[in-house]
């Protein structure tokens, strides 16, 4: 069975979060780039130790939020002042004021699906199996430890001179992933 | 750059005394320690307080469903409104539910972007309180409607006349706005519970557990490339909850503000209603949450400071509503309208005094006892005027609805509104639901978010001694 798995790559554990941005960092100035740095929690300054840019999810939100005024804009006006127009107390078939509530209100739910789903596109999720899983430390990962995990995909990655910067770092344990 | 990032991270100067931070989690737990407790409540043997608690609740919800039924296939004629008082009970109590929803809401955005870090303990327990309480609120307005088989007409498909619905009317307004609350608040909630439902799965004893909780958490790992979109989107997410939520209570109030009522036909109306919501909705989290620490033993987690600074809010809210019912009086008197000071000279002081004065007194005078700290800081006290504060506010909205309808402008249609029982069981009932709702949501979910809390204890932060960081010497 063994022959079937290809390694994934070399997991290292800490304990506190301070051990971990200072890993990160020298795994970050080592020139690593597939890599990452796995927390129960999220830790300040760890997308700074890692050298991540600001995350893109606004971008999905601001279409969402637009295409949602847009949309309750365009369904108003066409349903009470084109397709079926009906006065009301001489009052005009369509206007930007009354109608806002309702644009106002599917702004706001499309920019919230916008938020979720473009987080969930961006981290590639649901993905319900991981080779890290397999591991029985990682469990850890959600209740009190923290990892930082280099891939063996990473043109840099090397058996010994990955796994020497790791306990240069000063992990506690450090184990090879296989997938 | 990089550089002096490695060297700076580990030394941090040291802090005076009077600049420490209060600790939100007692005596210094442990990571660890929080995932086994505040886990721990959904995990296990079922506790036996928790079954006295569902059986009653279940019941309950059994007894509103049971009207309804009732409602459903004898017909409105059950219940005691009529004309002038066609919106009475059922409407009284959509208000009333939906206020209470406005404090999770508040607790998980407004004072997420207010960086208030006291949230975190309680902020799972009151969005899960929110969309129950919006599901609650959602079922009068449907059952007011009468034919509730028609009740699809609210919504903006192609019905058998080829008739839009009149998107002039606040009613419909309401209906996006509570809609969409509900399912922003749902998405809310469900994108903070990520990261807790992986706890789950990685604490889980059995197969099935595993698998249903892996199935929910969507194979999160905690990767910090992941939380750095995580947090950017919830960051998003409480900032669009923030205008939305104070939307909601506005719009309701526009389905009051925007008619020719005297009594209803106020500016003041959409600012005293969101206060009004937040004043009633903290109510309610302080009537769950203090029983609900003593009996999962999370005092530590949410400690007597929590409780404190919640009061503080019921406080500041109850005075912006004790004002706005003496802005009402005075823009009546000011105003100079004869039908609106005499809709509030009767309010005060016609038929209905009794409901007034019931609600002053549980509005106005009950959450100025929070002055004194002794009152805030000790929790059977509180949880009594929570208590009070939850009656005054439905009371609130009964003396606003029915006192303004009962007068109509000509005096042969005066009435006086008496509920049935139908009315009372419904209402009643709604509470079984609510806390059936809960109840199961606290027996199979994380009912504090795991991961935020131990995000803001002294140890989750690198540049404190300790999360690791050495000091300079």
């Amino acid at each position: 069975m063994a022959e079937t798995t290809v390694k994934y790559g070399l997991m290292a554990q800490f304990d506190t979060t301070a051990d971990t941005l200072h890993a990160a960092a020298l795994v970050r100035d080592a020139g690593y780039r597939r890599w990452d740095v796995f927390t129960p929690f999220p830790v300040h300054g760890m997308d700074e130790a890692m050298g991540l840019p600001s995350s893109k999810v606004g971008w999905f939100t601001f279409c969402g939020g637009a295409t949602g005024f847009t949309i309750g804009m365009l369904m108003i006006w066409w349903m009470n002042a084109y397709d079926y127009p009906i006065v009301v107390g001489g009052k005009p078939l369509f206007s930007p004021i009354y109608s806002f509530p309702v644009a106002y209100e599917l702004t706001i739910l499309l920019g919230a699906f916008g938020s979720l789903f473009g987080m969930l596109f961006l981290n590639r999720l649901p993905r319900l199996y991981n080779p890290l899983f397999r591991s029985a430390r990682f469990s850890l990962v959600t209740h009190d430890k923290f990892f930082v995990v280099v891939e063996a995909t990473d043109p840099r990655f090397s058996d010994t001179e990955t796994r020497q910067l790791l306990e240069r770092a000063g992990a506690r344990h450090i184990e090879e992933v296989r997938d | 750059m990089a550089e002096t990032l490695v060297r700076s991270v580990p030394s941090i100067p040291h802090t005076p005394p009077e600049l420490e931070r209060k600790p939100l989690v007692l005596n210094q737990r442990p990571f660890g320690w929080l995932s086994d407790h505040i886990a721990g409540v959904a995990e296990g043997k079922t506790p036996r307080w928790w079954w006295i608690a569902f059986v009653p609740s279940f019941t309950l919800m059994v007894v509103c469903f049971s009207c309804i039924t009732y409602l459903m296939t004898t017909g409105v004629g059950v219940w005691g409104l009529m004309v002038p008082v066609a919106w009475a009970w059922d409407i009284t109590n959509f208000v009333f539910w939906i206020g209470i929803g406005h404090a999770g809401t508040l607790i998980s955005a407004i004072l997420f972007l207010l960086r208030q870090r006291w949230r975190t303990s309680i902020n799972r327990a009151a969005e899960a309180m929110t969309i129950f309480a919006v599901i609650c609120a959602g079922i009068f307005p449907l059952i007011h409607i009468g034919r509730i088989w028609l009740g699809w007409w609210l919504l903006p498909l192609p019905n058998a006349n080829s008739i839009w619905p009149q998107f002039r009317s606040p009613l419909l307004w309401d209906v996006f706005a509570v809609s969409t609350y509900f399912t922003v608040s749902l998405l809310f909630w469900y994108m903070g519970l990520i990261p807790d439902l992986a706890t789950m799965r990685d604490r889980a004893k059995t197969r099935i557990r595993q698998f249903l909780y892996g199935l929910g958490s969507l194979g999160w790992t905690g990767s910090n490339r992941h939380w750095s979109n995580y947090e950017k989107a919830y960051l998003l997410l409480a900032g669009l909850s923030t205008p939305l939520v104070l939307s909601v209570h506005s719009i309701v109030s526009f389905d009051f503000a925007v008619s020719q009522v005297p009594g209803w036909h106020t500016t003041i109306f959409p600012p005293y209603f969101v206060a009004g919501a937040i004043f009633s909705g903290f109510g309610m989290v302080l009537s769950l949450m203090i029983p609900l620490r003593t009996l999962c033993h999370l005092e530590e987690v949410i400690t007597t400071r929590h409780i404190d600074l919640m009061c503080k809010v019921i406080m500041a809210t109850g005075s912006i509503v004790g004002y706005a019912y003496a802005m009402e009086f005075f823009i009546a008197w000011y105003g100079g309208n004869p039908y609106e000071l005499y809709a509030f000279k009767n309010r005060a002081f016609g038929p209905y005094w009794w409901a007034y004065w019931t609600m002053v007194t549980c509005n106005v005078i009950s959450p100025q006892l929070f002055w004194s700290k002794w009152a805030r800081m000790t929790p059977w006290f509180v949880f009594i005027v929570s208590i009070i504060v939850n009656i005054g506010m439905w009371f609130e909205r009964f003396v606003i609805i029915v006192t303004s309808l009962h007068r109509d402008y000509m005096p042969s249609n005066w009435a006086y509104f008496i509920p049935t029982w139908v009315d009372i069981w419904t209402f009643i009932g709604t509470f079984g639901l609510f806390l059936t709702l809960f109840l199961l949501f606290m027996r199979f979910l994380p009912m504090i978010a795991i991961s935020e809390v131990k995000g803001v204890t002294p140890q989750a932060d690198p540049h404190h001694p300790l999360g690791g960081a050495k000091a300079h010497h």
